[in-house]
C-alpha cells in the first residue's frame, strides 16, 4: 500500500514538475521591421512531375512573412535555463518531400528524436542535411521506397539540401529541450509548461539570425515576449 | 567450300553496305532519318555525316569484295601450287594503303571544316542574343543580362542554391546584378543568333541538344561557347551528356524556341519573378 502511494507520488514528481510548483508560459509574435528581400520564384521545369503538382508559383522560403510584418519559421525555444531532459521524445518527427518542396520548410526536434524522412513525389530525392556538429549524412531515395529514420544528438541547426534539385533547401533545428515552438503563419509562438525560474530565450531566424531575451517566470503565469528582427533588403 | 565463304562474305558486305550508302537518299523518312534540324548550321553537319557514312560505306564494299575476289580466284588452289605473292613485295601495298587512308580522312577533314569551323572558329555576331549557362549538379541554369543589358559578376563564395542564388551574384552591392534573370529553362528568339557562354559550377557536363545539333563539353575553370540560329519554334530537350555523379541521368533542362512576341512576353514575366 504504501509502496503505491510512494510510486504515484514519485510518478507525479518525474511527470510533470509544472504540477507541484505551478506552470508558466511564454508566449508572443515575432515580427519584422524594414522591407524583407523578395523572394524568388522557383523554376522546376526540369521536373515535370513536381512542376505540375504546384498551380501557383512556388518561391524561395528564406524569409516568409504574414500580415502585419509576421515572420514564420523562427524557431523560438529556451536556450538556457530549462530543466535537463535526459530522454527525447518517442514520437517521431516527420520531414516530408513533395513537390520537390521540403515540408515544412524549418523543421525542430529534439536530439536522439526519431526523425522520419518521407518521399511523396514520383522522382528520386537526395536528402543532405548539411551538419557541421552531427555526422554528415547523404542518403538517396527513389520513390516508392519506406521512409528514411534518423536522429541527430548534438545540438545545432542544419540546413539541408537535395543533391538532385539545387532548388530544394529546408532546416533542422536540434535542440537541447523540447521548449520550443516554431512560429506560425501569424507569427505566434507559445512556450508552455515552464516550472518558475530564469529562463533564456532565443529566436532564430534562418537569413537575420539569432536574438535572446531573459524572462523570469514566477509561478502560474504567462508572460509575453515578442521578437523583432531587422529585414535585410537583399 | 572455298567459293562458298567467298559468296558469303560478299553477300554480308553488300548487305550492310548498301543500307549503309543508300541511307541519304532513300531512308530518310525512316526510322535512320536524323532527328529534325532547327538550326541555320545543322545541315552542313547531316551532310557531312552523310559524305563519312557514304564514303565509309563504299571503302568497306570494296575491300569485302576484293577479298571475296581473291577468296574466289585461290579456292581451286591445289597445295602443291606455288604461293604467289605480290609483285614488288609488301612494301608497295603498305604505302599504297597509306596513301589511301590519308587521302580519304584528309579529304574528310577539308571538306568537314565548313560544317565544324562556322560554329567554333568564327565568333558570334556582335548583337547575337547572350546568355550565361551554367552546367552543376544537376542542373542547368541561365542567366540574362535583363533590361541594363549587363551581366552582374559573379561570385563563387556567393552562391547559395538554396537562396536560388546559383550564379553567386551579389545584388546588395553590384548594381549590375539586380536585374539579372536566371533561369532553369532557356527560352530563345526564333531566327535570331544566340550566344551561350558557358562555365561549369562543379565537375564537367555537357550541353547537347540532338535538333541544334550541338554538343559541347563544359570543362572546369574554362569559360567555352557556342552560337548558333534556331529556326523553328517549339520545345526541345537539353540534356547532359557527360557521366557528372549520382543524378546525371535526371540533369536536364528544355530549349524553348518562341516567337519574338512570346520571347518578350516570357522575359517580361521573369524579370517579374526575380
Amino acid at each position: 500500500m504504501r509502496t503505491k502511494q510512494l510510486f504515484i507520488v514519485a510518478s507525479a514528481l518525474m511527470v510533470s514538475p509544472a504540477l507541484l510548483f505551478g506552470a508558466g508560459t511564454i508566449s508572443g509574435k515575432v515580427t519584422y521591421t524594414g522591407t524583407p528581400a523578395k523572394q524568388k520564384a522557383i523554376d522546376m521545369s526540369k521536373e515535370p512531375s513536381c512542376a505540375k503538382q504546384h498551380t501557383t508559383p512556388v518561391t524561395t522560403e528564406t524569409v516568409v512573412t504574414g500580415p502585419n510584418n509576421v515572420l514564420e519559421n523562427v524557431v523560438v525555444y529556451i536556450s538556457a535555463g530549462a530543466p535537463d531532459e535526459s530522454t527525447a521524445p518517442t514520437q517521431a518527427v516527420t520531414f516530408t518531400q513533395k513537390g520537390c518542396q521540403y515540408l515544412p520548410h524549418v523543421l525542430a526536434m529534439r536530439t536522439g528524436q526519431e526523425l522520419k524522412v518521407v518521399n511523396d513525389d514520383q522522382t528520386s530525392h537526395n536528402i543532405h542535411p548539411l551538419a557541421k556538429v552531427n555526422r554528415e549524412w547523404n542518403k538517396s531515395q527513389p520513390p516508392g521506397t519506406p521512409p528514411l529514420n534518423e536522429k541527430f544528438d548534438k545540438e545545432e541547426f542544419i540546413s539541408v539540401k537535395c543533391n538532385v534539385h539545387p532548388w530544394m533547401h529546408g532546416f533542422f533545428a536540434v535542440l537541447k529541450t523540447s521548449h520550443y515552438s516554431v512560429s506560425g503563419e501569424n507569427g505566434g509562438f507559445s512556450l508552455p509548461n515552464l516550472p518558475p525560474g530564469k529562463y533564456t530565450v532565443t529566436a532564430w531566424q534562418e537569413d537575420y539570425g539569432t536574438q535572446t531575451q531573459d524572462v523570469t517566470i514566477t509561478g502560474n503565469e504567462t508572460k509575453t515576449v515578442d521578437f523583432s528582427f531587422k529585414a535585410k533588403p537583399y | 567450300m572455298g567459293r562458298l565463304f567467298a559468296i558469303v562474305v560478299t553477300v554480308i558486305a553488300l548487305a550492310s553496305a548498301v543500307p549503309i550508302i543508300t541511307h541519304h537518299w532513300f531512308w530518310s523518312d525512316i526510322s535512320f532519318a536524323p532527328p529534325e534540324d532547327i538550326s541555320t548550321h545543322g545541315h552542313a553537319i547531316d551532310d557531312q555525316l552523310s559524305d563519312t557514312m557514304v564514303e565509309a560505306g563504299l571503302s568497306f564494299l570494296a575491300a569485302q569484295i576484293l577479298l571475296g575476289l581473291f577468296v574466289w580466284k585461290s579456292a581451286e588452289r591445289k597445295s602443291t601450287d606455288a604461293i604467289k605473292t605480290f609483285p614488288g613485295g609488301a612494301r608497295i601495298m603498305v604505302i599504297a594503303a597509306l596513301v589511301l587512308v590519308g587521302t580519304e580522312i584528309l579529304a574528310l577533314g577539308v571538306l568537314g571544316q565548313k560544317a565544324w569551323a562556322n560554329v567554333y572558329f568564327k565568333p558570334a555576331a556582335p548583337d547575337a542574343l547572350q546568355i550565361q549557362t551554367q552546367a552543376g549538379q544537376f542542373a542547368f541554369y541561365f542567366r540574362y543580362p535583363g533590361a541594363d543589358g549587363k551581366f552582374g559578376t559573379p561570385h563563387p563564395d556567393k552562391i547559395d542554391e538554396g537562396n536560388s542564388n546559383f550564379f553567386g551574384l551579389d545584388p546588395a552591392n553590384d548594381v549590375e546584378s539586380r536585374d539579372d534573370i536566371v533561369t532553369g529553362e532557356l527560352a530563345i528568339p526564333v531566327d535570331r543568333e544566340v550566344h551561350l557562354m558557358m562555365h561549369s559550377k562543379d565537375v564537367g557536363h555537357s550541353f547537347y541538344v540532338r535538333e541544334l545539333r550541338i554538343q559541347q563539353d563544359f570543362v572546369p575553370g574554362l569559360d567555352l561557347s557556342v552560337h548558333f540560329t534556331a529556326t523553328k519554334v517549339g520545345k526541345y530537350e537539353i540534356v547532359c551528356t557527360q557521366l557528372c555523379g549520382l543524378g546525371h541521368y535526371n540533369m536536364k533542362a528544355y530549349l524553348n524556341v518562341l516567337s519574338q512576341a512570346d520571347f518578350d512576353a516570357w522575359m517580361k514575366q521573369k524579370a517579374s519573378e526575380q
